[in-house]
């Protein structure tokens, strides 16, 4: 599984840990449940910890501990659910996040595009999508309507 | 009427490239049924009972002449010579090949049209008011903002993978003609007391297996933010509608869960910080750009004109003209509801033949309704006679507009895949019942809604009688609903009793008029009658003797 | 009986002897459950392959649809006579 990291492939220095896991040395992935069980924990591991939202977990749950965090991991369980589309973009505005922003999951290339839009800048390709096809999916549609995180001119802009 | 400029001209462009590509990787098998459905959806294809349907937008439900004989045209080249007009401002091809759909919207777009969002769980095609622009008491052209929602909602980033549609509406009269508290949202372009211009929002209606009536969340938007509070409310419902049961994903249940303060809470808070960022935020310049291809067209200065009376003509003018803002015109009403007809569907040689009178009779334009008929919006009266003749030839001067014999009538199982019982049988049955013009007109005011199941594509909660086809053990029944109205005085029909048999509907529907014109009280409407008595007399003349017996 | 339509062009099938065929009168009756079941789990070849979508099995007696959907679905619309598969016979 290829990790796209803005815009190029990239090497993942994570390692995703389940649940129940004993922790590896490194940076770690983990769900929203472990971070808040073993928080303190993880903060003081002076490694980078990214933590993994499941689609009906707002990041707001993370509170105050955003700026501490360098990833957020949503996980898209089905494709056709976009509340991490929202999510997304509630951490670039309202929560301000600036860290890593990344996609893991059922999601396909048909939704990529839409999912720069909103704010993801990594993304672990599904089998389906191939570095090349990631490239693709961002020019299919060159124009925009709506103002977004991504800073893209809108058709409106572009009318000025 | 609205025109791309390069910009909009490309992204339609763009997006049908976009499409074949998909339907590419479906035919080479790189995408499954289960993922591709969504996306075809997205672009207003469905799989029927007998094939695909196409279902095209009609944006606000304005259409020009190049557009109708564009949809002749692939009516006849990729169809089966004809098309259905919905109760979305929508027209519908029932027979197109998944292989040349993208040929079919490349074609399309040669005349602005499209099939973006009129399916598929996303911010549908946005619908307005069908005598907009025409009508005496509107405040403004709804149009325009109409369109500036079409915008905005297309391809929209964060919403287009939403727990379930959503549908928008637009009026700007006192008079809804758009079933506008049935919609997710509502806008309803108001003036406050200091006579500026602004939006009363709506959220929470919708039909389907539990019906809602909206309600109001914000009495008054300004201009320059509708879209930041659209987008807010949009989130509200992507971050928490339900997404466990398809039934109960709709922004109606949590609308109605959360109930209207909470609802209002949760929206302004999103719509503090997305006015704050500013950049949703409408300029006066984009309204004035896209107002200015509403501009009212050129009206003659007309002499007072009266209404043609007597004969044909004259039935025709009574109940399918409308008065119109300017001196010496008026509105027509086509009706797509011959006696005994489809509602709703138009041949090829129908579409060709309004295409060649639009500029003669009606400055370029025609509408379409969201009962299922069409609209000429600027008809000169003394043109009436002519207009008529014409119309006659194409068969499309049924005098019916309003009566009875003018229902509602989704495909049903004729067509659809999700039917329990036919629905368009049902109303051929009861327009030839109640052809009688005199007859007719004697009923007055009398809509009748029918739906094949209970997605409620035929609106029958709001019929002033609804018919809802139900199935019993693979029998077709019909369930009989009274007193739901689509309109300002919007309300939820209440069902019956048990259901009829396919052949016996039609005279139940028969024996409630009977009682309504027993019944009512000079000048009432069917719909006040039964406000004023309620179900119990309608129920007992349309089970009479057979009460026990008709389940 | 067993029916789908084909991903193609959407046309309604029927199942006869391991392919398809376009008309429910050349289609196989499945006596048996198992059979029809077989059959079934023959038709989803199809879907992985990306020829039709949707197969399910119906239930006929004396060679005629039992529900409505079905004998509207093998005729073609019972409002226009002159559409569908009733149209080319
Ligand atoms: C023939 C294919 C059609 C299919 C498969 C279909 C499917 C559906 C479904 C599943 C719903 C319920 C959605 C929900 O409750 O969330 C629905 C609602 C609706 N459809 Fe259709 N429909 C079809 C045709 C039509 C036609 C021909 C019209 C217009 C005459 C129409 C207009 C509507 C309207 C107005 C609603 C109610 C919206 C609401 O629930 O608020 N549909 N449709
Ligand atoms: S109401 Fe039911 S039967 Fe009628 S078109 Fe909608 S889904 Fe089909």
């Amino acid at each position: 599984m290829a990790l796209i990291k803005n815009g190029t492939v990239a090497s993942d220095p994570y390692t995703d840990v389940a649940d129940d896991a004993v922790l590896p040395a490194g940076p770690v992935i983990v769900s929203l449940q472990r971070f808040r069980a073993e928080r303190d924990g993880l903060l003081a591991r002076n490694t980078p910890v990214g933590v993994r939202l499941a689609p009906d977990q707002s990041p707001e749950a993370l509170g105050g501990d955003l700026d501490r965090l360098p990833l957020v991991v949503l996980e898209f369980a089905k494709f056709r659910d976009g509340r991490p589309l929202s999510w997304a973009r509630l951490l670039r505005t309202r929560l301000k996040f600036t860290g890593e922003i990344r996609a893991t999951g059922d999601f396909l290339y048909d939704q990529i595009a839409f999912m720069v839009r909103v704010g993801f800048d990594a993304f672990e390709l599904p089998a389906s999508v191939t570095p090349a096809l990631f490239q693709r999916a961002l020019g299919e549609m060159t124009l925009v309507y709506q103002p977004s995180t991504d800073g893209k001119k809108t058709i409106r802009e572009l009318r000025d | 009427m609205y025109r791309y400029d390069e910009f909009d001209a490309r992204f339609v462009a763009e997006r049908t490239e976009q499409f074949r590509f998909q339907v590419e990787r479906r035919l080479k098998g790189e995408l499954s049924e289960d993922q591709f459905k969504p996306f075809r959806l997205m672009n207003g294809l469905y799989l029927q009972l007998h094939a695909y349907m196409l279902r095209i937008a009609v944006p606000y439900g304005t259409l020009s002449a190049p557009q109708l004989r564009m949809l002749a045209h692939i009516a006849r080249k990729y169809d089966r010579g004809y098309g259905h007009f919905t109760t979305r401002q929508n027209l519908q091809f029932n027979w197109p090949k998944l292989k040349d759909v993208p040929d079919i919207l490349a074609e399309l777009a040669t005349v602005e049209m499209h099939a973006i969002q009129t399916s598929g769980n996303c911010v549908r095609n946005v619908t307005s008011d069908h005598f907009a622009g025409a009508d005496a008491e509107e405040v403004e052209d709804p149009r325009p903002v109409a369109e500036l929602i079409r915008q905005w909602s297309s391809l929209h980033p964060e919403f287009s993978f939403l727990g379930r549609k959503f549908k928008i509406a637009v009026t700007a009269s006192g008079h809804d003609r758009t079933a506008l508290r049935y919609h997710d949202a509502g806008v309803e372009i108001v003036k406050n007391s200091d006579g500026r211009v602004g939006y009363r929002i709506y959220v929470g209606g919708g039909m389907g297996r539990t019906p809602y009536l909206s309600y109001v969340v914000a009495e008054f938007i300004e201009k320059p933010d509708l879209l930041a509070y659209l987008e807010a409310i949009l989130r509200v419902f992507n971050e928490s509608g339900r997404r466990d049961n398809i039934y109960k994903a709709r922004i109606k249940i949590l609308a109605h869960t959360l109930g209207v303060t909470a609802m209002r809470d949760r929206i302004e808070r999103e719509f503090a910080e997305i006015k704050a960022a500013g950049t949703l935020e409408v300029p006066e310049k984009e309204c004035a750009r896209i107002e200015a291809y509403f501009a009212p067209p050129a009206f003659a200065d007309l002499p007072e004109t009266a209404l043609p009376t007597g004969g044909a003509l004259g039935d025709w003018v009574t109940s399918n003209t409308h008065p119109h803002r300017v001196r010496g015109y008026t509105i027509v009403t086509i009706s797509l509801k011959p006696i005994g007809g489809v509602p709703g569907d138009a041949s090829h040689e129908q579409l060709d033949g309004l295409a060649a009178l639009l500029d003669d009779f009606s400055l370029g334009e025609l509408r379409v309704s969201h009962e299922q008929n069409l609209v000429l919006p600027h008809v000169r009266i003394k043109d009436l006679p002519a207009l008529h003749e014409r119309l006659t030839a194409l068969g499309l001067a049924t005098p019916n507009a309003g009566l009875i014999t003018d229902l509602i009538c989704c495909p049903g199982l004729d067509y659809c895949d999700l039917a329990n019982a036919r629905s368009i049988t049902i109303a051929q049955e009861i327009s030839k019942r109640f052809a009688d013009g005199a007859r007719q007109h004697e009923i007055g005011d009398l809509k009748i809604k029918i739906s094949g199941c209970v997605n409620a594509c035929g609106h029958h909660h709001a019929g002033h009688i609804g018919i809802l086809g139900v199935d019993k053990k693979g029998v077709e029944y019909y369930q009989l609903l009274i007193g739901g109205s689509a309109a300002e005085d919007a309300s939820i029909g209440e069902i019956l009793g048990p259901g009829f048999g396919e052949h016996e509907i039609a005279d139940a529907v028969e024996r409630v008029v009977d009682a309504y014109l027993k019944l009512r009280q000079p000048g009432e409407r069917f719909l006040e009658t039964s406000r004023r008595l309620g179900l119990e007399p309608f129920r007992t003349a349309a089970y009479g003797e057979q009460r026990d017996g008709a389940d | 009986m067993l029916t789908a339509n084909r991903l193609i062009d959407g046309t309604v099938l029927y199942w006869r002897g391991g392919g398809w065929v376009e008309t429910l009168g050349e289609a196989d009756v499945f006596a048996e459950p198992q059979t029809a079941d077989a059959a079934l789990a023959a038709a989803k070849d199809f879907v992985t392959r990306n020829v039709v979508v949707n197969p399910y099995l119906f239930e006929v007696k004396d060679g005629r649809p039992v529900a409505e959907r079905e004998i509207i679905r093998a005729a073609g619309p019972s409002v226009r006579r002159d559409l569908g598969k009733q149209a080319d016979v």
